[in-house]
């Protein structure tokens, strides 16, 4: 694969809360077209990494691009132009409580592609299809889904526009294992099929040796290694050799190398 | 023939029995290529797809839509051109945009379902004087239960609550009831000036304030302060699954939330009725001394007469009208459900019934005071 294109660049990237550093000089670069997986034990500041890239939180310090431009410094104009090419998936789905699920995915198209109300809706019910939900759950409210359920309407929320990069925080979690392997399948044929650049910050080890062209470890508030997974697995740190050669770091690669073989 | 036409609108042109598709097939073209796909010829027998630009899931849910997921999949076996990447996606998409999706049948409004909807109001209404009654029930359950364990009458919480809904209100209770004080004192100087008992207007304000509006301005404010507060704090924690996790822990919601603020507003409401009373007063001479010329001892001369029965009177309806709004605050809380709307909606439901008790409860009992002749 080429892997020229830088779409995401991090440089020095300082968050503080308080006197409570979380990030301290991180840099990162993110290629277009590869899935980059972020993983860091709980409060190493994935989330707040994601944030911090897609603009909702103004860095302490340091500089983020996204496609070679500071979301900081951008008009309003521009910036929604911007941000119009993310697809944004929250930890915790964050649908609009107010409106249905057809509804959730119809809005972006309606506000940003000037579609009409019932053709944004025919186009909605193809993503949530895609997205792997049941016809019926696009009239229904979101309090009315299961975990699982409001995960999917949020991916499908966060692809309407078929956007350039997708963040992912957390997908798979809350998942059973077959949606989350349909999951990591419609993550590749979307990635390939329109070479969407993928920022997913995850816990599940499977979906990481699936899905992942590279794998940014973050640890001591920087990105301690990011490499293609089997360089990662040998990085000489604790943390990381706990991770990935634990009992379910070992599992999921014995799945890895049958599936492989 | 292979020219690259990225960038390009995407179009259809015809070719020796294929149809050959250019350009980008994207969400921006969208309506563009919804109506060429819809004056396409039918004797076609393969499309081709060499001169794509660009595709994404929209362009290709409008394929879908138009062939059909079966003719969809046929058209591509026979278009080897076709990298396996799309092949992948159109095949995806087809699946997903081929599935029947069946109408929700929108409501009939007629003049039963009319009839039914005010039939549903009257009964929810009764059901929720119901559950306000079981509630209140409940509450003094609990406050019984939790009365004889000092241990368990937790006074942080309980001094917080009153610090928030009696302390913090005390500024705009005290500036509101001031300047009602001071307008009832210039109506009844007015009124009262056409008999030549300007004097009595002083009687006027003590009456007023002392009987009905210090308790009533107070609890009215207090409904719209606090009411929602005790809404949107406890209907939050309800979307959050904080009550839930209360109760899986074996705590009760009664005694660690419900509680603390009825007692908290048992306490404050009494203290701010004093408030609400001592100011309108100041309101009333303020108005007596600069624009009636009554001297301020004349004035306090005259409120000393009035018989501390009608401050009684007054200031035992604050703990009912307390209790009424704490409960109703809190009842509309726990009645959310799982969105931000909800916490909005039952937020409004409260304020409007804790104001409307508090009114036509002083009503029944200004008609019972004065039966009474108290």
């Amino acid at each position: 694969m080429v892997r020229e294109e830088v779409v995401i660049s991090v440089r020095n990237l300082v968050n503080r809360f308080g006197t409570h550093a979380v990030h301290e000089g991180l840099n990162l670069d993110v290629f277009r077209g590869e899935i980059l997986g972020v993983v860091g034990g709980s409060g190493t500041g994935k989330s707040v990494l994601l944030r911090s890239i897609v603009g909702l939180r103004r860095p302490s310090a340091g500089e983020v691009r996204v496609f070679g431009e500071d979301l900081q410094t951008l008009s309003h104009e521009r910036r929604s132009l911007v941000e119009r090419r993310f697809g944004v998936l929250f930890q915790n789905g964050a649908l609009f409580s107010s409106l249905t699920v057809i509804e959730n995915i119809a809005l972006p198209l309606i506000e940003h592609a000037r579609m009409k109300r019932p053709d944004a809706e025919k186009l909605a019910a193809v993503k949530l299809a895609l997205a792997g939900l049941p016809d019926v759950a696009g009239h229904k409210y979101p309090s009315e889904l299961s975990g699982g359920m409001v995960k999917r309407a949020s991916l499908a929320r966060a692809l309407a526009l078929d956007p350039d990069i997708l963040f992912l925080d957390e997908p798979t979690a809350g998942l059973d294992p077959i949606g989350a392997a349909a999951f990591d399948h419609l993550l590749l044929t979307l990635r390939d099929a329109l070479t969407l650049t993928v920022f997913l910050v995850t816990h599940d080890l499977d979906t990481l040796y699936t899905v992942c062209d590279r794998v940014a470890v973050l640890s001591q508030k920087k990105v301690l290694v990011a490499d293609r997974l089997d360089v990662v697995a040998e990085t000489d740190d604790a943390w990381v050799r706990e991770y990935f050669h634990g009992p379910r770091g070992r599992a999921a690669l014995q799945a890895k190398q049958r599936i492989g073989s | 023939m292979m020219q690259k036409t990225k960038g390009m609108a995407g179009d259809i042109r015809w070719e020796r029995g294929a149809l050959q598709l250019v350009g980008d097939w994207t969400l921006p073209h969208y309506r563009l290529l919804e109506r060429k796909l819809g004056k396409i010829p039918a004797n076609f027998t393969r499309i081709d797809f060499s001169g794509l630009g660009a595709l994404d899931t929209a362009g290709a849910s409008l394929l879908a839509w138009r062939f059909g997921e079966e003719r969809l999949k046929a058209l591509i076996e026979e278009a080897p051109e076709l990298s396996s990447e799309r092949r992948a996606l159109l095949l995806a998409v087809g699946a997903a945009a081929g599935r029947p999706t069946e109408a929700v049948p929108a409501p009939r409004r007629t003049v039963a379902s009319l009839l039914a909807d005010i039939g549903k109001c009257v009964i929810d209404g009764i059901k929720g004087l119901g559950a306000l009654l079981n509630f209140a029930g409940l509450t003094l359950v609990s406050l019984v239960r939790v009365l004889p364990h000092p241990k368990r009458w937790r006074l942080v919480s309980l001094v917080s609550h009153i610090q928030q809904t009696g302390l913090n209100a005390v500024p705009i209770v005290a500036l509101l009831t001031f300047l009602v004080g001071a307008v009832v004192a210039f109506l009844g100087a007015t009124v009262l000036a056409i008999f030549g008992a300007t004097i009595y207007t002083v009687d006027l304000v003590a009456y007023a304030f002392e009987r009905e509006f210090g308790v009533l301005l107070a609890a009215i404010l207090l409904a719209g302060r606090t009411a929602s507060a005790f809404t949107a704090q406890v209907g939050s924690m309800k979307v959050n699954e904080e009550i839930d996790a209360l109760q899986a822990q074996g705590l009760d919601p009664m005694e660690m939330l419900v509680l603390p603020r009825v007692l908290a507003l048992l306490i404050s409401l009494p203290l701010l009725t004093f408030v609400a009373v001592a100011s309108g007063m100041v309101g009333g001479a303020v108005v007596a001394v600069f624009s009636l010329d009554i001297s301020i001892a004349r004035y306090l001369e005259i409120i000393q007469t009035v018989h501390i029965q009608h401050f009684l009177t007054g200031i035992a309806k604050a703990p009912v009208f307390a209790f009424v709004i704490a409960i109703i605050g809190c009842l509309e809380g726990f009645k959310v459900e799982g969105s931000a709307r909800s916490v909005g909606d039952h937020t409004t439901s409260s304020v409007v019934q804790s104001i409307f008790m508090v009114i036509l409860l002083d009503a029944i009992a200004a008609m019972f005071f004065m039966e009474m002749k108290w």
